[in-house]
């Protein structure tokens, strides 16, 4: 006997536990080869998972086994010239000799096998972003909030008929239909039983009257008690909703890069790099993020993804002329009401003279106050110049939401990156 | 034979062809008088495929991080593409469960179906491994209750406590069977039912066991006159405790460990449980694999001889089962030891050429089997042997020539390894019996008993380690014993054994100032 059982819609992923288990064990082996992947990769590709490699020996399940030495015989398939007698060197640059004596040198190449396995595109941001968050991730208040969503609160008797709740309208229905009933029935019971003791008289004694009487009172009775409605509109119950202020899920990432001369191709990759990194991150926090870029060399302009990389502009640079385009799109585009707002700038720290002062006061005045969080890297391996002296003092006005780095090389990003997202220690 | 029409072409499956099939394939398997289980055919995704082969087959398994290993090994190679999924996997279980997965072709399914639903699935019901050691109509009871028991665990103790537990027990799992008694059968209702009364009984035990004094039993003479300065009363006479080696550690630890917890106890007899249910996988892989390759082999040659599968379908199948057969030579890049299934059919194959065509060669060898009825003999072998005692039977010489089998002594006192036999007169003999060592399970792994427990003295633990021709242990020896030393609570020995002679000792944890044990 035999049967057939299609189990393709069960679950799958049965082995999600154990798989997690496995990467918790080695989370420490699986963050250095993130760490290692994250300053490896080529700019656009985080968007996958990444292949991971243990050494095995970290990793094995060991068991009672035999070692190398001793005498063993071992057969073996395909024989074709060796006749019996022969003498064989060993293979593998034999060491067979002494290899199993005192002090347990091995000369086994086992243990030194990678256990390689990839993590999804999921885990692999997991360990990337593993003990950091978003600093002074506050939600909105809720008051000047204009988000709302709606909830469900209770049932209420008016409402559109989509809304019907049938099992409570039903249910209604069914306590109207008792109540309404119940005294019809009563009486209808109480006539029933009177006709009975009517007829069960002797035909002489009988009323024949009272009889008819009792008759029409049961038809009546059955009559009305048909007449009560199975459903009636009084029944109806409807889901109610109500609108609820919503924290605001949304947030908005400005990248500001300096695009003048001085910065070169490698500059803007590390900064892209960074904005990437921040993007995901908030990608993870946020239900939706977007993203404005803005540029600028003497003058800002608002570009899309790819003008903001790859197009090369020259002259001189004027930050505050970013700051200001970044200022004014706030104020028509993104209400600080609705959404969270990020600012990441990349520059090489060349600003035209007079300039950082004016980006300072920008800063303290407009834009601090309306930011979630400013983060600014240098991308320089030279001396600071006037706009860094400028915002460290914004940093010590604003130091819960504003935070500077200096990189150097590419492989500094994720370093300053997650210097800049540390958890904070509970205050 | 009349010819009928194909149950289908192509290689799109559907669910009403696969039953036809599998009606035909059962009608012929009955022919041969193949007994099986009722079938369980369970279609799934390759996904789902993945996570069956992760749990070793379990289809319902405790947690545990090594199955997550095990589960990014298969998606790994699944994902190079080195490995065929498609193949089979089967449960001994009753009803037996067979998986098929939806990616796969028709010939695949009917190949799987004739492979694992009556080949391997009559290999359950009828060898007296697996007859004598699982019960397959309460596997899947005793897997749940497991994974209940476990989680319940998880809950009260902490995973991480629970997890160590596992650790522990799965470095010993292949010392957790008794080799030489018939076990009692594993219910999972009775086990539920039982085992809260156990905890307490058990406890009781191992308790009266440390509790007292030691002191020589009733009527036993006080300890012949001696003069050990170190212990003048004799107090730690009175005979070695347990009196007799122990091979089951796991048995041994679960009912003496002096501190574990009765859930802890639990836990080790689950292990040990399992452990006892794969004992007959691990002791029959040619015999198991062979007899259902040869099974799937002729049923699927007599729906081609009926008519009912078409030629495109048979050419597929030859050649997958080809893929399957395939021995490469001990020295080709593709070498990764001796092919079950390749040894397995082949000696099928020729037990029954033997019965049906023997040549004076055969009738020498065998003379009871030459010329019988090769069915009779074919169940025969299947159900009285396992791989050691059925290569011990049924080598025959023509198999040892069409593999060119032949042996290598390597002995770590001589220069250079030596061919000690080769497919010819005077080697068939010796290849046989090197073969069928090759396949004893006590050859395999370390003979490794339990010697004494100093229930007197430190409450050190002893093993013995029976060297078989000079052979050491391997480095991983050190974490078992840690491991053994994680579950007895206090120290653990390890002797190695030469011919009477300790050759060498281990020991957890470490003596004072030792080297680091590798």
């Amino acid at each position: 006997m035999s049967y057939f059982i299609d189990r393709r819609a069960n679950a799958k992923h049965k082995s999600a536990v154990n798989r997690q288990r496995f990467l918790d064990r080695y989370r420490t082996h699986i963050k250095r080869s993130v760490e290692e992947a994250v300053n490896r990769r080529s700019i656009t590709d985080m968007e996958r998972g990444e292949k991971v490699s243990i050494p095995s020996r970290d990793i094995s399940e060991p068991v009672f086994q035999h070692g190398p030495g001793g005498k063993r015989s071992i057969v073996s398939p395909g024989n074709k010239e060796f006749v019996e007698g022969d003498r064989l060197r060993r293979p593998g640059g034999g060491g067979g000799g002494g290899g199993a004596g005192e002090g347990g040198a091995s000369n086994q190449g086992e243990g030194m096998d990678e256990f390689a396995f990839s993590l999804t595109r999921e885990e692999f941001l997991d360990f990337v972003f593993d003990g950091l968050e978003l600093p002074h991730l506050e939600r909105k208040q809720l008051v000047d909030l204009e988000e709302v969503r709606p909830v469900r609160a209770g049932i209420s008797k008016d409402g559109v008929p989509a809304r019907i709740n049938i099992v409570r309208s039903m249910r209604e229905a069914q306590a109207r239909r008792i109540a309404m009933r119940a005294p019809l029935r009563r009486a209808l019971r109480e006539a029933l039983e009177a006709l009975e003791a009517e007829e069960r008289k002797d035909p002489v004694l009988r009323n024949p009257s009272r009889i008819e009487a009792l008759k029409e009172e049961i038809e009546r009775l059955e009559r009305r008690l048909e007449a009560v409605p199975f459903i009636d509109t009084y029944d109806l119950r409807y889901n109610h909703l109500i609108n609820q202020p919503q924290p605001s899920n949304k947030a908005v990432m400005f990248c500001v890069m300096d695009v003048s001369g001085s910065m070169t191709q490698a500059h803007k990759d590390i900064a892209k790099r960074f904005f990437l990194l921040l993007y995901l991150f908030l990608e993870r926090n946020y239900e939706k993020v977007e993203l404005v870029f803005v540029r600028h060399h003497t003058a800002a302009k608002e570009v899309d993804e790819e003008e903001f990389f790859y197009s090369r502009e020259t002259g001189g640079t004027i930050v505050s002329s970013a700051l200001t385009l970044v200022d004014e799109i706030i104020t028509k585009r993104y209400s600080p009401a609705q959404w969270n707002l990020y600012v990441a700038q990349a520059s090489d720290g060349d600003n035209w003279d007079d300039d950082s002062v004016t980006c300072r006061e920008l800063m303290m005045k407009k834009l601090m106050p309306r930011l979630q969080y400013f983060t600014y890297v240098e991308i320089t391996p030279h001396a600071h110049q006037a706009l860094w002296e400028e915002y460290e003092r914004v940093a010590a006005e604003f130091s819960e939401r504003f935070a500077m780095r200096q990189i150097v090389e590419a492989g500094d990003i994720y370093p300053v990156f997650r210097e800049l997202f540390r958890r904070r220690a509970e205050a | 034979m009349t010819r009928r029409k194909p149950i289908a072409t192509g290689s799109d499956w559907t669910f009403e062809t696969l039953e036809t099939f599998e009606a035909e394939i059962a009608r012929l398997a009955d022919e041969y008088r193949l007994d099986t289980y009722p079938n369980q055919i369970e279609i799934i995704t390759t996904e789902q495929m993945m996570d069956a082969y992760a749990s070793v087959g379990m289809p319902v398994g405790y947690h545990h991080w090594s199955f997550g290993k095990q589960f990014l090994a298969v998606e790994q190679a699944y994902r190079r593409g080195q490995m065929g999924l498609a193949y089979e996997l089967v449960i001994n279980s009753d009803p037996c469960i067979a998986y098929l997965m939806e990616e796969n072709t028709l010939m695949m399914q009917v190949l799987v179906m004739a492979h694992a639903c009556y080949g391997h699935n009559s290999f359950f019901k009828g060898n007296y491994l697996f007859r004598t050691w699982t019960d397959a109509s309460s596997i899947i009871d005793y897997l749940v209750f497991a994974r209940k028991y476990v989680a319940e665990c998880e809950e009260r103790y902490g995973v991480t406590a629970v997890e160590q537990l596992l650790d522990a027990c799965h470095a010993l799992q292949n010392y957790g069977v008794d080799r030489y008694k018939r076990p009692s059968p594993l219910s999972a209702e009775e086990e539920a039912h039982r085992q809260a009364e156990r905890e307490a009984y058990l406890q009781a035990q191992v308790n009266t066991l440390w509790r007292t004094i030691p002191r020589p039993a009733d009527g036993e003479p006080l300890a012949e006159p001696h003069d050990d300065e170190e212990d003048p009363l004799g107090l730690h006479g009175g005979g070695r405790y347990p009196p007799e080696p122990q091979e089951n550690l796991l048995y041994f630890i679960e009912k003496n460990a002096p501190l574990l917890a009765p859930w802890q106890r639990e836990i080790v007899r689950i292990v040990r449980k399992l452990a006892q249910y794969f004992y007959p996988q691990r002791q029959t892989q040619v015999m198991n694999e062979g007899w259902a390759t040869f099974w799937h082999y002729t049923l699927m040659n007599r729906l081609f001889d009926e008519g009912l599968v078409d030629e495109g379908l048979i050419l597929e199948f030859l050649q997958s089962h080809t893929a399957v057969v395939n021995q490469p030579p001990f020295d080709s890049p593709y070498y990764s030891g001796i092919n079950p299934y390749a040894l397995g059919f082949a000696m099928f194959t020729d037990i029954k050429r033997i019965c049906e065509a023997p040549t004076a060669e055969d009738r020498e060898w065998f003379p009871d089997m030459a010329g019988s009825d090769w069915l009779e003999t074919l169940h025969f072998a299947m159900r009285n042997f396992k791989d050691e005692s059925f290569i011990q039977q049924f080598l025959s010489p023509r198999v040892i020539r069409d593999l060119k089998l032949f042996t290598v002594v390597d002995d770590d006192q001589e220069e250079m390894l030596e061919v000690a036999a080769i497919h010819d007169e005077r080697g068939y003999q010796r290849i046989r019996e090197a073969l069928s060592v090759q396949y004893a399970l006590s050859v395999r792994e370390p003979n490794i008993q339990v010697y004494s427990a100093d229930i007197r003295g430190d409450r050190s633990l002893t093993l013995r380690h029976v060297q078989d021709r000079r052979r050491p242990l391997a480095k991983t020896v050190y974490p078992v014993i840690r491991h053994l030393h994680q579950l007895w609570g206090f120290p653990v020995k390890l002797e190695s054994m030469e011919e009477k002679e300790v050759v060498r000792r281990y020991q957890w944890p470490l003596p004072e100032g030792a080297e680091g044990g590798g």
